[in-house]
C-alpha cells in the first residue's frame, strides 16, 4: 500500500517534470520563428525609420528624427495619411451595414442557401491581386471605352450616348473605385463572422422573449444587438487591419495616381522605401501604422478577456 | 400563409441582389476567357452589342494562348513549389506549437496562444521594408526560396491557433488511456492524437496554401524576374505586360481563383472557428 502510493506519486512527478520539458521544446520552433521573423523585423523597421539606409548599402547612419519631419511637410503623406483613414472608415461603415442585412438574411436556413453562401464567399476568398486586376477591366480602368459598367450605364440611361466615366483617371473617381473594391473584399468576411454570432444566440432566449411579448423590432435591439458586439467588433477589428494595412489594390488600380492621389501609406511606404530604395523613409512612412496595430491589439485582448469571464 | 411566401421572397430578393454583386467580377472574368476578340472588344457605345451576352460563338483560343504563349504555367510551378514547402514548414512548426498551447497547464498557454495570433496581424506592409534588408543580407532576394522563409511568418501563427482549438477538443483521457498502456508521452501523441487530428491537420494544408495563393506584397517585394514569379505575382505585373489582352488574363484569373475558392469553402467553419475564437461560445 505504501510502496503503491509512493510509486505513484514518482510516476506522476517524473510525468510532471517531462512534461514541462517536452511543452517547451514543442513550441520553441515557432516561439523561435515569430521572434526572428517578426519581433526582430519589427524593431529593425523602428530603427530603419531613425536611419539613411538605401537599399543596396548595408552601412546606415543614424538621423534622428530627419525622416520624420521630410515626412510631415510632404503633402503626399499627408493625403496618404487621410486617405488611409478615408478607405478604412467608409469601406468598414459600409460593410458593417451590408453585413448585418446580408448576415440576418442568411440566418434563415432556405433551399439553394449553401450554394448562395459559396458564391457570395467568392470576392474574399479568391486572391485580391487578381480579383483587383478583373476589377480593372470590368471598370474599364485601363480601357475605358470597353468598360461593361460604363455600358450598362448609358443602357439604363444614367450615362449620356457621349459620355465617359474614366474610373483611374479623377482622384475621386479612383477612390470610390478603391472603397468599392475594399467593400466587395471585405463584405464576406464580416457576413460570415456575423453570421456565426447570430447562429450562436440560443433559440430559447427569443422565444422566452416572445412569450413575454416582445416584438421583432425589441427583439432585435434588446437581444440580438447587445448579445451580437463582442462578434461584430471581432468582424470590424479584422476589418479595419485588413483595409488599413492593404496596398494590393491601390498598387494594381492605380499606382497611387492619378498625381500621387490615391496612395495609402503602404503602398507610400512600397514606393519610397522599395521601388525608390530610401529605406529610412520607406520605414518611416509605415511605422504610422503602428499605433493603429497597437489599439485594435489592445481592443482584441479586452474582448478576449470578456468573453473569458461570461 | 401569404404573408410567409412574402417574407421568404424579400429574403432571396436581397440575397440574390448580395450575390449579384459579389459573383460580377467572376461572371466577367468567365464571359472575358470564353468570348473572341471581336465580340470582347467591341466599343461599349453601341447600344445594340449586349457586352453580357456571346454574340460570336464562344471559343478557346485565350485557354491555349495562356497556357502556350505566357509564363503561366511558370507561375503555376512556381506557386506549386512555395506552397508545398510553406504547407510542410507550417506543419512541422505549427502542429507541435499547437499541442502545447493546448495541453499546457492553465492560463498562460492560452495567454501564450493569443499572443501567438495577435503576430497574425501585423501586416506584411510594415514587414515588408526590414525582411527585404534580411533577404538581401541572406543573398536570397530574387529567389523563391525568400518567399519559402517567409512565408511562414503569417502561415505559422494562424495555423497554431487553430490548431490548439482542435487539440483542445480532443478529449485528454485517450492520450492517458495510452500512457497507461505503456506508451511514451512522445508514443501517445503519435498513436492516440495525430490520428483523431486528420481533418485539424488537413485544415492547415488547405489554409496554408491558400494563404500562399493570396500573397502579393513580399512577391512583389523580393522577386524581380519574370520567370520567378508567382501567380498572385505575375498574372497582374508580368502577364499583364506580356499580353495587354483581356481574353488570357481573364482566363487566369478565373481558373486560378476557383479551385482555391472550392477549397475553402470546404473548410470554412474551422476557418470562422479561428476568427471568432472565444467570441462565439458553443
Amino acid at each position: 500500500m505504501e510502496i503503491a502510493r509512493k510509486v505513484h506519486r514518482v510516476g506522476w512527478r517524473y510525468l510532471l517534470d517531462r512534461e514541462r520539458l517536452l511543452s517547451t521544446l514543442l513550441i520553441s520552433p515557432a516561439l523561435g520563428y515569430i521572434l526572428l521573423l517578426i519581433g526582430v523585423p519589427l524593431l529593425l523597421a523602428i530603427y530603419l525609420s531613425f536611419t539613411n539606409a538605401i537599399s543596396g548599402h548595408l552601412e546606415a547612419d543614424f538621423v534622428g528624427l530627419k525622416n520624420f519631419r521630410t515626412i510631415v511637410t510632404d503633402p503626399i503623406f499627408l493625403q496618404a495619411l487621410k486617405n488611409t483613414f478615408i478607405f478604412t472608415f467608409v469601406s468598414q461603415l459600409i460593410v458593417l451595414i451590408l453585413a448585418k442585412i446580408l448576415a440576418l438574411a442568411l440566418a434563415k436556413s432556405f433551399p439553394g442557401r449553401p450554394i448562395l453562401r459559396f458564391l457570395i464567399l467568392l470576392p474574399w476568398v479568391a486572391p485580391i491581386s487578381l480579383t483587383t486586376l478583373a476589377w480593372d477591366w470590368v471598370l474599364g480602368a485601363s480601357n475605358s471605352s470597353l468598360s461593361v459598367i460604363n455600358w450598362t450605364l448609358r443602357a439604363v440611361g444614367l450615362l449620356g450616348p457621349t459620355d465617359w466615366i474614366y474610373w483611374t483617371a479623377f482622384p475621386e473617381s479612383a477612390m470610390a473605385a478603391i472603397i468599392l473594391i475594399h467593400v466587395w473584399r471585405m463584405l464576406p468576411f464580416a457576413t460570415i463572422i456575423i453570421l456565426a454570432g447570430l447562429t450562436s444566440i440560443p433559440q430559447e432566449i427569443h422565444d422566452a422573449a416572445t412569450v413575454d411579448g416582445a416584438g421583432w423590432w425589441r427583439r432585435l435591439f434588446e437581444i440580438t444587438l447587445p448579445l451580437m458586439l463582442p462578434i461584430v467588433a471581432v468582424a470590424v477589428l479584422f476589418g479595419v487591419i485588413f483595409t488599413a494595412t492593404d496596398m494590393t489594390v491601390v498598387y494594381i488600380l492605380t499606382r497611387g495616381g492619378p498625381y500621387n492621389s490615391t496612395h495609402v501609406l503602404a503602398s507610400l511606404a512600397w514606393q519610397r522605401g522599395i521601388f525608390g530604395g530610401q529605406l529610412g523613409e520607406g520605414a518611416a512612412i509605415a511605422i504610422f501604422l503602428l499605433p493603429l496595430l497597437i489599439v485594435v491589439a489592445i481592443l482584441m485582448l479586452r474582448l478576449a478577456r470578456r468573453t473569458e469571464v461570461t | 400563409m401569404i404573408k410567409k411566401i412574402g417574407t421568404q421572397l424579400s429574403l432571396y430578393v436581397v440575397v440574390l441582389l448580395f450575390v449579384a454583386f459579389a459573383v460580377f467580377p467572376f461572371y466577367w472574368m468567365a464571359v472575358s476567357t470564353f468570348k473572341r476578340n471581336e465580340d470582347l472588344f467591341h466599343v461599349a457605345t453601341d447600344p445594340t452589342h449586349n457586352p453580357y451576352l456571346f454574340n460570336l460563338p464562344p471559343t478557346l483560343e485565350h485557354l491555349t494562348q495562356l497556357f502556350f504563349e505566357t509564363r503561366y504555367v511558370t507561375f503555376v510551378l512556381n506557386t506549386f513549389f512555395v506552397g508545398a514547402l510553406v504547407v510542410v514548414i507550417t506543419l512541422l512548426i505549427a502542429v507541435p506549437a499547437g499541442y502545447s498551447l493546448a495541453r499546457l497547464a492553465g492560463s498562460w498557454g492560452e495567454k501564450l496562444g493569443i499572443g501567438i495570433f495577435l503576430t497574425y496581424l501585423v501586416p506584411p506592409t510594415l514587414l515588408f521594408i526590414p525582411l527585404a534588408r534580411l533577404i538581401a543580407l541572406l543573398g536570397l532576394q530574387d529567389t523563391l526560396w525568400s518567399l519559402v522563409l517567409i512565408y511562414p511568418t503569417f502561415t505559422i501563427p494562424f495555423c497554431t491557433w487553430l490548431l490548439m482549438g482542435f487539440f483542445k477538443s480532443i478529449p485528454k483521457d485517450i492520450e492517458e488511456q495510452a500512457l497507461v498502456d505503456g506508451y511514451s508521452r512522445l508514443g501517445a501523441i503519435v498513436k492516440t492524437v495525430l490520428p483523431l487530428s486528420v481533418p485539424g491537420l488537413l485544415t492547415v494544408v488547405i489554409f496554408s496554401f491558400t494563404l500562399v495563393m493570396q500573397e502579393f506584397v513580399y512577391a512583389l517585394t523580393f522577386l524581380l524576374s519574370v520567370g520567378k514569379m508567382t501567380i498572385s505575382l505575375g498574372v497582374p505585373i508580368a502577364l499583364v505586360l506580356d499580353v495587354y489582352r483581356w481574353g488570357p488574363l481573364m482566363a487566369a484569373t478565373l481558373i486560378s481563383s476557383i479551385p482555391v475558392a472550392i477549397l475553402y469553402n470546404l473548410f470554412l467553419d474551422r476557418f470562422i472557428a479561428g476568427f471568432t475564437g472565444g467570441a462565439v461560445k458553443g
